[in-house]
């Protein structure tokens, strides 16, 4: 088969992002992006505060949620040998990655030992992260999307700016222009009287990936959740690509994050219960699947599992920071984030956007290494919308502050940057890291002094709003209603939707 | 060192100082669940759903399918108990490619659970529902539910399954709102689900 060489080749990157403020200036100025990311933000965020509130016992099962991914991690090796055994007996095959590099090599070798030159994908975070699509490209393996949202953002050489919906940053007419001109060099073209209908997009895209469903021979999943005592692996969608690909190939391969291991079969119980309401809003998503090895007769017979590090283990360390790797991914904390909403996903420079990735990137990476990443932690309001919604209760603001504090401390020394000069001046003023951290966290101080020092006015700027350097992040973003200036009982009035 | 041992020693000492806290895992029974409201919520997904009684079921089935080609998996008008059932555009499945299914036009299989609160079926693949493939190419699933078989919510399902068989938890024709978070029902998986519930 012939590549097509606009979608796999220059597939776009997140690398040499500008970092997040620069980022974010440019998003804010792109109003079709801001109008998009509202509606979806706000409709999302409704539909999921009425299914939450069918649930009596939503809290408990938050708690219960949250206690079992600590109890997993806390014992995580353990829960890994098992998983990892059970696998085995049930017929996979288990490969462990270190890094990005490593899982994509193995995947290579797969798609390699059956001598293929494509595969179908379902879509996965974790496959995202290690860039796995430019990486198959490289070796002459075409990767073909087959989310409907992941496909518009493959077909369109464009990055996803939301876990949930990656392509809600196009409008139908857009969406409608990158398939009458992108899907005839991936394989079957839009029909030419192609309408803006979603159904009718739809519906191309059904018969555009049908014709790759039924040819392929080999798939790449991630996986929702990894059951260690059964070896079953669960995969969550509303397409049914997901069982396109989890079924009708002869190879899989699923790319795990070694945090998503869950104890037992029961324990699926509290996350399947979790995930839909928080994520799409729904009291279940439509179809979810699981598999425990080789079916003999059903679905594929070649299966592997990449078990894949790649910063986790340093995010686990971080004994403030670990929290995080409980991520279930269901996004509910992108679309109550102010940030987010007015930002988008790009100017987080990473597949992981909002309030998450604003702590699970600087973790997974360390800080430090690169100032996209080190500005993450100041992507924040610290309002605390997210921590209200997160299904397994991860409390963001608190990870935040303490990130910003090893940003300061990661400054000082080396070679200083402007903002790490200013940083180190605000770690000096307090002295230590932690009594900076906690005044942050519950007077504002710190981000009055962080203010003064420059990063509140790049904020600021990037609202072309006047810098208000007596005031704190939070007071500010209170009363302009994060830099929207429309009349009082506007859609951006104060914090009104957030406050708890 | 290993890829592998080298990341779990890097687990080993990430966690050294974690503590676990106490989990409590409560014992479920099984429950029963509300038919009506398993009816109600299926429907809000915008499957089709009805209710007949053992004894109509069979012509029920007949005419939803009527002259279609459907899939009739191994098992299922025994586990139906409707052995005398002949539909005119049954066909076995012999080891159909997903190419022959694609050709069809639907498929019939019974269930293994259902969920109330969440209007959710759930295939485990054995007998009478197929293999994976025969409910996924074609464009209708005709998907028969008895009323003992519904339970309360996803705990009472988890309960009842056997983890080492594969599942399929279905729950509304496949849908989408990738495009301005407009829903569309149908992409991938079949665009219509008939439900039928029986006793
Ligand atoms: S941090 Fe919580 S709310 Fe945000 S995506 Fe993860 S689980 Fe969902």
């Amino acid at each position: 088969m012939t590549l097509a060489p606009d979608p796999l080749t220059s597939a776009a990157t997140f690398v040499g992002m500008p970092a997040f403020p620069t980022a974010a200036r440019a998003a804010l100025a792109d109003s079709q992006l801001r109008h998009n990311l509202e509606h979806a933000t706000h409709t999302i965020r409704d539909k999921r505060a009425r299914v939450v509130a069918e649930v009596d016992d939503w809290e408990e099962l938050r708690t219960r949620g949250a206690a079992l991914k600590d109890a997993t991690l806390a014992d995580l090796e353990t829960h890994l040998l098992t998983l990892e055994e059970r696998l085995t007996a049930a017929g996979a095959t288990v490969h462990w990655a270190r890094d990005a590099e490593e899982a994509c090599r193995v995947v290579a070798d797969v798609a390699r030992s059956h001598g293929l030159d494509e595969v179908v994908k379902v879509k996965s975070m974790a496959t995202a992260e290690i860039g796995l699509n430019e990486a198959l490209a490289a070796e002459g393996i075409a990767a073909w999307e087959t989310d409907l949202a992941e496909l518009i953002v493959q077909l369109g050489d464009d990055l996803p700016s939301h876990i949930l919906v990656p392509a809600i940053h196009r409008n139908r007419s857009e969406i409608r222009q990158i398939f009458l001109d992108k899907m005839a060099g991936a394989g079957r073209p839009a029909p030419a009287d192609l309408s803006q209908e979603p159904a009718e997009l739809a519906a191309a895209a059904r018969l555009h990936l049908r014709e790759k469903f039924l040819r392929a021979r080999m798939a790449v999943s991630g996986a929702n959740f990894a059951v260690a005592e059964t070896g079953t692996l669960v995969v969550v969608e509303s397409e049914g690509n997901g069982r396109m690909c989890l079924t009708l190939p002869e190879v899989l391969v699923s790319v795990v994050g070694i945090e998503k291991v869950v104890p037992t079969f029961e324990d699926l119980d509290v996350f399947l219960r979790l995930l839909p309401r928080s994520s799409t809003g729904e009291r279940m998503n439509p179809y979810t699947s699981t598999w425990t090895g080789v079916s003999p007769g059903d679905g594929p017979q070649e299966l592997h599992v990449v078990l894949l590090d790649n910063g986790r283990t340093r995010a686990l360390a971080d004994e403030v920071g670990r929290q995080a790797l409980r991520c279930i991914r269901c996004s509910a904390c992108l679309n109550v984030c102010p940030v987010y909403e007015r930002t988008g996903g790009h100017a987080y420079g990473s597949v992981y956007p909002g309030p998450i990735g604003a702590i699970l990137n600087p973790l997974m990476k360390g800080v430090g290494v690169d100032e996209q990443t080190d500005s993450l932690p100041y992507a924040s309001s610290l309002c605390g919308a997210c921590y209200e919604v997160c299904p397994v209760k991860i409390d963001i603001p608190s990870v935040l502050v303490d990130l910003r504090s090893q940003v300061v401390d990661a400054h000082r020394g080396g070679r200083p940057s402007v903002e790490a000069v200013a940083m180190k001046g605000a770690g000096a003023t307090f002295g230590s890291s932690r009594r900076l951290r906690l005044a942050e966290r519950f007077t504002g101080i710190g981000t009055r002094v962080a203010g003064r020092l420059g990063l509140a006015s790049a904020w600021s700027g990037a609202r072309d709003l006047p810098t208000a350097p007596t005031e704190s992040f939070r007071a500010w973003w209170r009363r302009t209603g994060g830099g929207t200036d429309s009349a009082p009982g506007g859609p951006g009035s104060g914090t009104g939707g957030l406050d708890r | 060192m290993s890829a592998r041992d080298d990341v779990l020693a890097r687990v080993r000492a990430a966690t050294a100082t974690a503590v676990a806290p106490p989990l409590e895992r409560p014992v479920v029974q099984s429950r029963p669940g509300d038919v009506d409201l398993f009816v109600e919520r299926v429907a809000d997904y915008r499957a089709v759903v009805e209710r007949c009684t053992p004894e109509e079921l069979g012509a029920r089935l007949a005419e939803v399918v009527g002259e279609r080609r459907v899939v009739v998996p191994d098992g299922l008008l025994e586990v139906l108990d409707q052995g005398g059932l002949v539909l005119p555009g049954a066909v076995a499945d012999d080891g159909l490619a997903a190419t022959e299914l694609d050709r069809l036009d639907g498929v019939v299989t019974a269930a293994t659970v259902g969920i109330a609160e969440t209007g959710t079926i759930v295939l485990d693949h054995g007998p009478g529902q197929g293999r994976r493939a025969v409910t996924l190419v074609p464009d209708l699933h005709v998907c028969v539910v008895r009323a003992d078989q519904v339970v309360a919510d996803v705990q009472d399902a988890v309960a009842r399954l056997d983890p080492a068989r594969p599942h399929t938890w279905i729950s509304g024709p496949s849908a989408t709102s990738d495009i301005e978070l407009d829903r569309v029902e149908g992409v991938h998986g079949p665009r219509q689900l008939h439900v039928v519930v029986v006793g």
